[in-house]
């Protein structure tokens, strides 16, 4: 009995093991990402995104058809190579992955030795496009929104001179500060105040703020959380002062804090790839949709990623005449070649434009976003004046 | 008589555990020649190796000193971020071979000093104090590994516990560790045929070592630590050899497997994976190398096979895992398998007609 079973288990995972041919018509995309385990919330939405895109594609019947699944990692580099490897047994042409940081650049290290294409939706360390030229981001790495925002209080006029608060004891925050202080001598904004507080003694940041105060600054950049954010904005609203403030995506979640009076976020503005209540048709349609695949759930940044991850992957495949016949290595040639042309962009939800050179990195206009009613407000380019008047009112 | 049953025995774990080794390096090298092995597979080549010596070095401790380690992924963690780290910097001048040598002594060495550190004082006691302490030693390796930032410039080499700007690096500098983050762009270097010769090599010097005189005072100890005192066996010394060896193994196993991935973090070698490697050892039979090196191929490969239950797969394997356990364990099971007529392979009824050939027909 014991032996039978023996040979059975080996049966079986002899079976499990050897390689099955299966037919090929439309183009096999993976995604792999943790839908269970601590980091479960990023890997379903992502899923979701990326299903509800590939849906959309499939729907439209043009000449890029998707065949797509989606792996668990559990946000264990181990797992997510296996999951990787199990993806591509089953035939997987192009990866629409990973989701979590750690894990891509394990499995990022496998997709180089392949010559697999690989656009992650959110891995947004710099490390993760170093580790090979077939791997693209979507989203900026975290750096990078340092010099967006600089590039984007200077061509829209917010303020000329910057004071800024950040938490010195954040890989996040510091990055982007450093950033943005290199990238805003460049544009030509003047940084009066640079002021650092640590995690230990993030409670009271009235110092910071007066020091701002004091040096005349009349637009303050804040790369951090939103929970110190909060008590920046009280802070400042407590001594009667009222310059602009503008963030990065860390700032998304400030008008859920607990205890926080919300009006005084109005007229906040922060740079954001998506956020769920912006008014525009893409995003309304696509959080519809989200919710009915999800059962109600309002969806994040992270599935909004992923949905524009499969959606370039098939603007780019038709442009490049990928078809399902071609080795993962061909297509991936095909892609890079294709996303990296300077004539190549894509308009989607979380930017306009977006454009990719060689190293992988994303070169997008960034969407900036302002708090008007207690709602995210987008401050579209059409809508110029839309903004300024929303600006005026803050003031 | 008496003697002939010892030997039988012991010749018999001999076999079955070698001949286990061989016939997995012989399939699997059969498999690829013909061209059929699965990606999946593949990948799972080298976790399967460093788990398999896991649960040897594990089952040292557990099986045949009779003491309780709930952090061996600890000893794992050590060896793989020193092994690595060494890789990483001085290796990279070396020729390949050498540095991967030496990754493999020097990670071994660092888990075994580890090993001494946390040995020394606790295996003195008798009871279940090493089960405590090697708890919150994983517990203190993880922390620390997790806020741990080493960076080098040409100003030397940078420590920080906080993070990665108060190293104070110059532009050009190389951070090496990341804290959570841990040691990325790490080159690979993943051979089956390594990873094979190091179960070999583990399984040569645990089964020579278990029966040796050094060996027999380790399981009396087991048996009965007051008899074992009176017959002038030194308490500490031999626990202490059993679990620093089992030490080192499990830092050569962390090297090997941390080898096979391009990034090492430390969150990997948590309390979870110790209680897995645990539950391998169990699985198989505490003190029986055969039936670990079976379990911790089955809970290796198990979680991957189940990957069609997409989100009840770690819920089935779960189940699975409580059936195998009642199937191999529970008084019911085992005498309905006796009812059918079965050979039951126990370690007490190891009497003179179970010979090596029936071991390897069990197996």
């Amino acid at each position: 009995m014991k032996k039978f079973i023996c040979v059975a288990m080996t049966g079986a995972l002899a079976a499990s093991f050897v390689v099955s041919a299966s037919a090929a018509d439309a183009i096999k995309i993976g995604g792999i990402g943790p839908t269970t385990g601590p980091a479960a919330i990023y890997g379903t939405a992502a899923m979701y995104g990326e299903q509800i895109a590939v849906d959309e594609v499939n729907a439209a019947g043009g000449a890029v058809q998707f065949d797509w699944k989606f792996e668990d990692d559990t946000h264990d580099a181990e797992t997510s190579v296996n999951a990787y490897n199990s993806l591509k047994d089953w035939g997987m042409q192009i990866l629409a992955g990973t989701v979590t940081t750690n894990p891509c650049l394990a499995v990022g290290a496998e997709a180089v030795n392949d010559n697999m294409f690989v656009m992650t939706p959110s891995a947004s360390s710099q490390d993760v496009i170093d580790t090979g030229d077939n791997i693209f981001q979507i989203c900026f790495t975290d750096p990078n929104q340092g010099t967006a925002s600089a590039d984007y209080i200077s061509q829209k006029g917010l303020g000329t001179k910057i004071g800024v608060i950040y938490n010195s004891s954040d890989a996040y925050s510091s990055g982007i500060n450093t950033n943005f202080q290199a990238e805003a001598a460049n544009v030509g904004l003047e940084v009066v105040a640079n002021e650092a507080f640590t995690d230990d003694n993030s409670t009271d940041l009235t110092t910071q703020v007066q020091a701002c105060k004091d040096a005349g600054a009349d637009l303050i950049f804040l790369p951090i959380y939103y929970t110190p954010a909060s008590q920046i904005l009280k802070a400042a609203n407590d001594m009667g002062y009222a310059p602009k403030f503008f963030g990065c995506d860390g700032l998304d979640g400030i008008l859920a804090v607990d205890g926080f009076d919300t009006s005084l976020a109005e007229g906040v503005m922060l740079l954001t790839p998506f956020v769920a209540t912006a008014q525009d048709d893409a995003t309304k349609a696509f959080v519809e949709k989200y919710k009915e695949v999800s059962g109600g759930d309002v969806p994040n940044q992270f599935a909004a990623d992923a949905y524009d991850v499969v959606k370039v992957i098939a603007q780019a495949g038709e442009q490049a005449g990928i078809t399902a016949d071609m080795s993962a290595s061909d297509i991936c040639e095909a892609l890079k070649a294709t996303i990296t042309d300077p004539s190549f962009s894509y308009d989607g939800l979380t930017g306009s434009g977006m454009t990719w050179d060689a190293s992988g990195a994303v070169s997008k206009d960034p969407k900036g976003m302002i708090i008007e009613n207690g709602e995210y407000q987008p401050i579209d380019e059409a809508g110029a004046e839309a903004s300024t008047e929303a600006a005026t009112e803050a003031e | 008589m008496a003697k002939n049953k010892k030997m039988n025995r012991t010749a018999r774990t001999y076999l079955t555990s070698f001949l286990l080794v061989a016939i997995f390096y012989g399939a699997v090298e059969l498999i690829k020649f013909s061209g059929h092995l699965t990606s999946k597979a593949t990948g799972l080549l080298i976790p399967v190796c460093a788990y398999i010596m896991m649960a040897i070095s594990l089952n040292l401790v557990v099986g045949f000193l009779g003491e309780l380690s709930l952090g061996h992924a600890a000893f794992m963690s050590a060896g793989a971020f020193v092994g690595v780290f060494f890789y990483n910097t001085a290796g990279a001048s070396l020729p390949g071979w050498l540095s991967v040598v030496l990754a493999f002594v020097i990670g071994g060495i660092a888990a075994g000093i580890f090993g001494v550190i946390v040995g020394v004082p606790v295996l003195r006691l008798s009871g279940d104090y090493l089960a405590i302490v090697t708890l919150a030693f994983g517990e203190i390796l993880k922390n620390v590994l997790n806020s741990l930032y080493i960076g080098v410039d040409s100003a030397g080499v940078h420590f920080s516990l906080k993070d990665q700007f108060s190293l104070n690096m110059e532009p050009t500098g190389k951070v090496l560790m990341k804290g959570a983050m841990g040691i990325t762009g790490i080159k690979k270097f993943s051979y089956f045929s390594v990873g094979i010769l190091l179960i070999v090599l583990t399984l040569i010097f645990v089964l020579n070592l278990m029966n040796s005189r050094a060996g027999r005072a380790i399981t009396a100890i087991r048996d009965d630590e007051i008899a074992a005192k009176s017959v002038g066996i030194n308490l500490t010394s031999y626990k202490l050899m059993a679990f620093v060896s089992s030490a080192v193994i499990a830092g050569l196993s962390g090297v090997l497997y941390a080898l096979n991935f391009a990034s090492l973090v430390a969150k990997k070698f948590d309390y979870n994976l110790s209680i897995n490697i645990l539950v391998m050892v169990v699985l198989g039979g505490m003190g029986s190398i055969p039936g670990a090196i079976v379990a911790a191929v089955i809970l290796t490969v198990l979680p991957e096979m189940l990957r069609g239950f997409s989100q009840y797969r770690m819920f089935i394997y779960s189940i699975v895992l409580i059936v195998m356990m009642l199937f191999n364990r529970a008084p019911a099971f085992v005498a309905w398998r006796q009812r059918l007529g079965l050979k039951i392979h126990t370690k007490k009824n190891g009497n003179s007609g179970s010979t090596a050939e029936d071991g390897k027909k069990e197996e």
